[in-house]
C-alpha cells in the first residue's frame, strides 16, 4: 500500500498557545487531532504521527567535509516550517487527500501531501 | 486506394480514436506513459502500412491492439532486467471501477489529466497531449513555450501522476462536481487562449485552439449529456465562435458586437447553440439544478445571437441574466461585464458609476480602462477617455484589439 506523508506547516516561532486563538482553542485543536488519530487507526491509515519542537530548537549538522560543521537551524530560510506530521497507508492520492483535508481541519494547519519512495520507484532509481 | 484517401482515414482515425486508445491503455496497464507512446507507436505504424494493406475494416480496434502490442514489447523489454511485478500487471486487467458513475476510459482519462492536485498549466498541457492528441510541438507553440519547457511540464506531471498514485478514475457522484469544473476550466481556457489570443506576435484568433476546445467540449458532453454546465460550456464555445469571422475586420482590427457584420456569423453554430441552450432552459423549468456560469454564459450569448440588429439586442434580458451570473460568481470581471449591459439598458452614467467602483480590482485589466474609455467618450468626456484609452493599449495584449482600441482612441477631437 502506498504510504505518504502529511506534514503540518506554521510559523517558525509560535506564538502563545501554540499559534492558536485561546487556550479553548488549543485544546480543542488537540483533542479533534486525537480523535482524528484515532479514526486513522480504526480504519487502518495509521502508520506513524507526532508533533515537532518548533523551528528554532533545529541544529543542521553537516558532515560533508573532513570536519563536522554544526549550526543553529533550521537548515531552510523559510517563514513556515513543518510543525508536525501523519505518515499514512492509502490506496491512492485521492484517499490521501480527503484525509489530508479532515487533519487540516482538526489541527487547524495547511497540510502538504507528499508520497514516500515505492520499491517501484527506488528500483527504477537504480536501473537508471 | 489513393495516398489521399489513407491519409484522410488517418487523420480522421486520430481524431476519433487517440483519446480511447490513450484511455484503454492507460487503465489496461496503469501507466500513462505506456499508454501515451504506445498510442503514438500505433499511429506510426498505420502511416506506414495502411497505404500498402489499405485501411482496416474498424481502425479503431486495430490500433488499440497494435497499440497494445507495442506497449506488451515495451514492458516485456523492461521486465527482463525488472521484476515479475509488471508482468503480473500486464495480465490482470484492472477491475472495472465500481466506484465510478460512468464507464470510460476517455473520461477517466480526462478526469485524470485534469487532476487538482496537478498545476493548472499541467493539466491543459496533459489534456491537450493525452486526450486532444496534440504534439508536444504543437502545445508547445500554441503557449508559446520552448519545446523542452514543454516537454518537460508534461514529463513532469506524469511523473507526479505515477509517483502520487493519482487514481485512473472517473470521481464518486459525490465529488464530480467539483473535479468537473477543473475539466471545463481547463477546456474554456484553451477556447479563450485561441480566441482571444495574448501573445502579441500571434494571429488575433487562433483556429486550431478554439476548434479543440469545442472538439474536446462535444467528447466531454457525449461522455456526460446529463450535466448542465457541460452543454452550458459547448453552447457557449459554439455561439461565440459562430461570430469568429466577423471579429477581424480585413485591416486586423478587432470589430465590437455592436459593429459586426452579422450576415458573417455561422448560422449552423448558432442555430447548435440556441438548441442546447433551450435544451437547458427546458431542464431548468422541468426543476432541474439551477444553472451554472457556464449555462447563463450561454445564454447571455444566445440572446446576443437572437438580434439581426445590435439595437435590436434585449439588453434587460442581458442584464436579467448578469445578475444570476453575479450571485453564481460576484468576480470583479463579472460585475464589469454586468456594468456594460446596464450601460446599454439605462444609459453610458449609470454604467460608468458600477465601472468606477471596480477601479482597485481591476486596476491592471486592460477591458476595464477600454470599458471606461467608451463609457467616457460617450458622455463626452474626452480627456478622461483619451487617458483611459492609452491605460487600456498599453495592457492588451490582442494585435486586434490594440489596433481598434487606438483607432477609438484617435477619433477623440484635441
Amino acid at each position: 500500500m502506498p504510504r505518504y506523508m502529511l506534514s503540518v506547516w506554521e510559523p517558525a516561532e509560535r506564538a502563545r498557545f501554540g499559534g492558536y486563538a485561546g487556550k479553548e482553542e488549543m485544546l480543542q485543536a488537540f483533542a479533534d487531532t486525537g480523535a482524528f488519530n484515532e479514526k486513522l487507526e480504526r480504519e487502518g491509515y495509521f502508520v506513524f504521527a507526532d508533533g515537532l519542537e518548533q523551528a528554532t530548537t533545529a541544529t543542521v549538522v553537516d558532515g560533508l567535509g573532513d570536519e563536522v560543521v554544526i549550526s543553529d537551524g533550521p537548515y531552510a530560510e523559510s517563514k513556515e516550517f513543518i510543525g508536525g506530521f501523519w505518515v499514512i497507508e492509502a490506496p491512492d492520492l485521492d484517499v490521501a487527500l480527503r484525509l489530508a483535508a479532515e487533519g487540516s481541519k482538526a489541527c487547524r494547519g495547511k497540510v502538504e501531501v507528499r508520497p514516500f519512495q515505492t520499491e517501484e520507484s527506488f528500483k527504477a532509481l537504480l536501473e537508471s | 486506394m489513393t495516398d489521399a484517401v489513407v491519409e484522410e482515414a488517418i487523420t480522421r482515425a486520430h481524431r476519433e480514436a487517440w483519446a480511447r486508445v490513450v484511455g484503454a491503455l492507460a487503465r489496461r496497464f496503469g501507466d500513462l506513459d505506456i499508454a501515451e507512446e504506445s498510442a503514438a507507436e500505433a499511429f506510426a505504424v498505420a502511416v506506414e502500412r495502411w497505404p500498402a494493406d489499405g485501411v482496416p475494416a474498424n481502425p479503431q480496434a486495430w490500433l488499440t491492439m497494435t497499440a497494445n502490442r507495442k506497449a506488451i514489447d515495451r514492458i516485456r523489454r523492461e521486465s527482463k532486467r525488472d521484476d515479475k511485478q509488471r508482468e503480473a500487471q500486464m495480465l490482470s486487467d484492472h477491475p472495472a471501477d465500481p466506484l465510478g458513475v460512468v464507464d470510460d476510459d476517455r473520461l477517466r482519462l480526462v478526469f485524470t489529466c485534469c487532476h487538482p492536485a496537478l498545476a493548472p498549466q499541467a493539466r491543459v498541457a496533459l489534456t491537450l497531449r493525452l486526450v486532444a492528441g496534440l504534439t508536444v510541438p504543437e502545445i508547445a507553440h500554441a503557449f508559446l513555450v520552448r519545446e523542452t519547457t514543454m516537454a518537460q511540464r508534461i514529463t513532469r506531471a506524469k511523473g507526479k501522476i505515477k509517483a502520487a498514485r493519482i487514481p485512473f478514475r472517473v470521481p464518486t457522484q459525490a465529488d464530480l462536481r467539483d473535479r468537473l469544473g477543473a475539466v471545463l476550466a481547463v477546456v474554456y481556457l484553451v477556447f479563450n487562449e485561441g480566441y482571444l489570443a495574448s501573445g502579441r506576435d500571434h494571429d488575433p484568433v487562433r483556429v486550431e485552439l478554439t476548434d479543440e476546445a469545442i472538439r474536446l467540449g462535444r467528447l466531454l458532453r457525449t461522455l456526460l449529456p446529463d450535466e448542465g454546465e457541460v452543454t452550458g460550456l459547448l453552447a457557449l464555445m459554439l455561439l461565440t465562435d459562430a461570430r469568429r469571422r466577423a471579429r477581424v475586420s480585413v485591416t486586423g482590427e478587432l470589430v465590437t458586437l455592436d459593429a459586426q457584420d452579422r450576415g458573417a456569423w455561422d448560422g449552423a453554430l448558432i442555430a447548435e447553440g440556441h438548441a442546447l441552450v433551450r435544451e437547458r432552459l427546458a431542464a431548468v423549468a422541468r426543476g432541474g439544478e439551477r444553472p451554472g456560469r457556464y449555462q447563463i454564459l450561454a445564454a447571455i450569448n444566445a440572446v446576443h445571437t437572437d438580434a439581426f440588429d445590435a439595437r435590436d439586442t434585449d439588453w434587460s434580458q442581458v442584464v436579467a441574466l448578469y445578475d444570476q451570473l453575479v450571485v453564481v460568481d460576484p468576480s470583479p470581471v463579472v460585475r464589469l461585464n454586468r456594468a456594460i449591459a446596464v450601460a446599454e439598458l439605462d444609459g453610458p452614467e449609470v454604467g460608468l458609476a458600477l465601472v468606477d467602483r471596480l477601479g482597485d480590482a481591476l486596476a491592471d485589466y486592460h477591458a476595464f480602462h477600454a470599458t471606461r474609455a467608451d463609457l467616457l467618450r460617450r458622455l463626452g468626456r474626452s480627456a478622461q477617455s483619451r487617458a483611459a484609452y492609452d491605460r487600456a493599449i498599453e495592457l492588451a495584449g490582442n494585435a486586434a484589439e490594440r489596433a481598434y482600441l487606438a483607432r477609438r482612441r484617435d477619433q477623440l477631437a484635441r
